[in-house]
């Protein structure tokens, strides 16, 4: 069982949780992930470690409601445990080597970029961050990217906060401008990943994605969070969670990885429902 | 012995009637009981040479453990059985005693050989229904070894150790002890509450597990020795799945048999409102011929598939799954396409709707035709395919079902460690791999086998690591 030492709400969908894990937090470096499973029925979920404190053996994670589990995983507090939290798994982020990075996360994908971020920082290398959110209400950790950050660009697809626009738009406009990048990490929604390598292209600067398909064990068993690179014009099959979570933006077929994140969509959205309605009805 | 039962044939095994059971998830054999397994050890002729005990891998006792059957002691047989078997419950469900123990029985030479798997499930059936004694722990001996993985190769080295008086702890890298019992062989075939009663029993023995600790990133190999582990067992198992590399397999509906087999078995798709999905229903062709792909193939059955069919590019003859499992899914009603090979996975495009939720879902796998040639190095016919012989059978779901490699994660984190082309860990007759105090044994070491294989490499790894320990 892992307890939750802290639990913080970062906005309206977004939760920030240090849960005890000390075998974990001691090994976990940015990019890996863990799996987790609320309790004994539960489905076991992926999710990008956010943070670790090796000495406190904390592991901070971020997570966005979307779904049953994830609803579920709301309702605990500081004190509840969780069934079961394994890790770390996956590959970290290679950031060796690199003198100039920029750093671009979409919504809750910027909880994964900021580690990221501040790795590099702690490093010593020039970070330019590019983090977007859908409007004011649902940006996180402006502080802490601030904080990590030569240079932070905030974008709003309504406007309300920042800068009016997608993250391609001041990425485009810098490529533009002759600003010359090692490398382009990106962490967010698949569309979004997929648009931030359309812009570097013409740029020729190599950008990583971070994937983050349907898993099961996360580690190398059942295959179904497969993905197909294109390498040299030839189809090669990945597997995320071992190979992963991070991939060459320009190899990724995003369009196939996008098909396949929804093939439960609509279990999903049924399991959220019936999930919501019991809350609901305790709550009464 | 007098009163020898000189039947030809065994005591049929009761099972639910194959239409019952393609609707449910309970246990299709149900056991014999305690008349027809007396009955069936009067069959024992109680050989002095007994070759039954040299083709078993964990060479159980057994025209012993049959003989106390035989007198109705039954907690004697099972005290015998466990002497050798950390898994008598299991062993006697899913072991192919007709190419082991069974096949060279001498009553198989004019007649079918005794039911010694049979009898092996009734003991530990009995002992696990009518005995509550816990067993003992042995003295302790101040030694600790590691063991990696929970399934069958981990288990059977832990209980041996531990019955030696070793401290063993045993790291399991998912969330429930059993490895393959628990994800892959589903619930009809061996019920999950026997597999946590053995895991029990070893706990009862002194045996510690660990979950959710994966060997090569929660923690190295190097790091269980820093940690006072005087030797290492590595049991981690298959890896990732292998695939055909046709078009279509990263369609909606495309699986691999370790993940359709895990979403239904460990995390219990099958039930009502699970928390974990499964694609369920429609048409599904399972391709492979093996024990896994007969796993599949019931399952989907069960969970309510309208036609399951089972797509194979050899004939029956060379079907590698068990009879037995054949033979039930045959019965259940599992159509087998054989001498067919897929050659691509067709999935729906509506051109008029980019979000129609049906795109990219699986609707028929494209097959060719085939035909036997020469024998290939093994002797087994080699598949040809015949020309212009396509065609398509309409399915919802396709279920990949045509091996594994071995998990890299180990591998890659422990210097020195060596592996063959194919990944496997290479070890020597002891089951010692090229790192000293390293054991390995099991589908690592093998790739993809058998349940009863792996626990016969776990005791061989045992009793090497139980010398070597002695002796330092």
């Amino acid at each position: 069982m892992y307890r939750i030492i802290e639990k913080k709400i970062l906005n309206q969908t977004v939760i920030q949780l240090l849960i005890e894990a000390p075998l974990v937090a001691k090994k976990a470096q940015s990019g890996q992930f863990i799996i987790l499973r609320v309790d004994e029925e539960g489905e076991r979920i992926p999710l990008t470690v956010a943070g670790t404190d090796p000495i406190l053996g904390t592991v901070k994670i971020i997570y966005q409601v979307v779904g049953a589990t994830t609803k579920k995983l709301s309702l605990l507090n500081e004190g509840d445990y969780l069934k079961d939290f394994v890790g770390p798994l996956g590959v970290p982020t290679h950031l060796e080597g690199l003198g100039k990075v920029c750093v671009v996360g979409g919504g809750v994908g910027c909880a994964i970029a900021m580690p990221v971020a501040e790795k590099l920082h702690s490093m010593g290398v020039d970070v330019t961050s590019i983090i977007g959110f859908r409007n004011r209400d649902l940006v996180i950790l402006e502080e802490e990217f601030r904080a990590c950050s030569d240079k932070l660009i905030i974008m709003t697809d309504d406007g309300s906060y920042g800068e009016h626009g997608n993250v391609t738009v001041p990425l485009k406009e810098m490529l533009d401008n002759g600003e010359k990048f090692d490398m382009i990490i990106t962490i967010g929604p698949l569309v979004m990943m997929k648009y931030v390598v359309e812009t570097a292209r013409p740029f020729g600067v190599p950008v990583t994605v971070s994937m983050n398909p349907i898993m099961i064990d996360g580690t190398g068993m059942c295959g179904g969070c497969r993905l197909t690179l294109n390498v040299d014009g030839k189809k090669v099959t990945k597997f995320a969670c071992v190979d992963g979570p991070d991939f060459n933006g320009y190899e990724v077929d995003f369009d196939e990885a996008f098909s396949r994140s929804g093939m439960y969509a609509d279990f999903e959205r049924h399991a959220y429902e019936e999930t919501c309605n019991l809350y609901k009805k305790e709550v009464q | 012995m007098a009163n020898i039962n000189m039947s030809l044939q065994k005591n049929p095994m009761p099972t639910q009637t194959p239409k019952e059971r393609a609707s449910n998830f309970e246990e299709v054999a149900l056991g014999y009981s305690e008349e027809v397994a007396i009955n069936e050890a009067m069959r024992c002729l109680n050989c002095k040479n007994m070759p039954c005990v040299s083709s078993s891998p964990v060479k159980i006792h057994i025209p012993e453990f049959i003989s106390k059957i035989k007198e109705g002691d039954f907690e004697a047989a099972y005290q015998i059985i466990t002497k050798s078997s950390s898994l008598p419950a299991v062993c006697g469900r899913v072991c192919p005693q007709e190419s082991q123990c069974e096949s060279k029985c001498v009553r198989g030479v004019k007649g079918e050989p005794v039911g010694i798997g049979r009898l092996e499930r009734f003991v530990a059936d009995w002992h696990n229904t009518f005995c509550n004694e816990d067993p003992k722990p042995p003295k302790s001996n101040q030694h600790k070894v590691a063991i990696v993985g929970a399934g069958p190769s981990g288990l059977t080295c832990a209980g041996d150790l531990a019955k030696k008086g070793y401290d063993v702890t045993v790291y399991e890298a998912l969330h429930t002890a059993g490895g393959v019992l628990v994800y892959g062989i589903p619930e009809f075939r061996l019920p999950k509450a026997i597999v946590k009663k053995e895991v029990e029993t070893l706990e009862k023995l002194g045996v510690k597990l660990e979950t959710n600790v994966v060997i090569g990133k929660t923690l190295t190999i190097d790091e269980l020795f820093e940690m006072g582990f005087e030797a290492v067992f590595i049991g981690s198992g298959a890896g990732l799945p292998n695939f055909m590399g046709i078009p279509g397999e990263s369609l909606k509906g495309v699986y691999s048999a370790n993940e359709f087999l895990t979403r239904s078995n460990l995390m219990k798709a099958y039930v009502d409102a699970p928390s974990t999905p499964i694609m369920k229903g429609g048409n599904v062709a399972v391709v492979g011929g093996g024990n896994v792909a007969m796993d599949a193939a019931r399952t989907a059955l069960r969970l309510g598939a309208d036609n399951v069919y089972i797509v194979y590019r050899r004939s029956m003859d060379e079907i590698p799954a068990r009879k037995e499992e054949v033979e039930h899914a045959i019965e259940e009603g599992i159509d087998f396409r054989i001498l067919t090979n897929p050659v691509e996975i067709i999935g729906y495009n509506n051109p008029d709707d980019k979000k129609d939720s049906k795109n990219g879902c699986v609707t028929a796998l494209r097959c060719v035709k085939m035909e036997l040639g020469e024998p290939d190095a093994r002797g087994r016919r080699r598949p040809i395919e015949i020309p212009n012989s396509e065609f398509e059978i309409p399915v919802d779901t396709v279920i990949m079902s045509i091996g594994t490699s071995p998990n890299p994660l180990i591998k890659s984190t422990t210097e020195g460690l060596e592996v063959n082309k194919h990944g496997g860990i290479i070890v020597n007759e002891d089951g010692l791999t090229s790192r000293s105090a390293v054991y390995a044994g099991g589908d690592a070491v093998t790739g993809a086998a058998t349940v009863i294989s792996a626990m016969g490499a776990g005791k061989i790894a045992a009793q090497a690591i139980d010398e070597y320990l002695k002796n330092n």
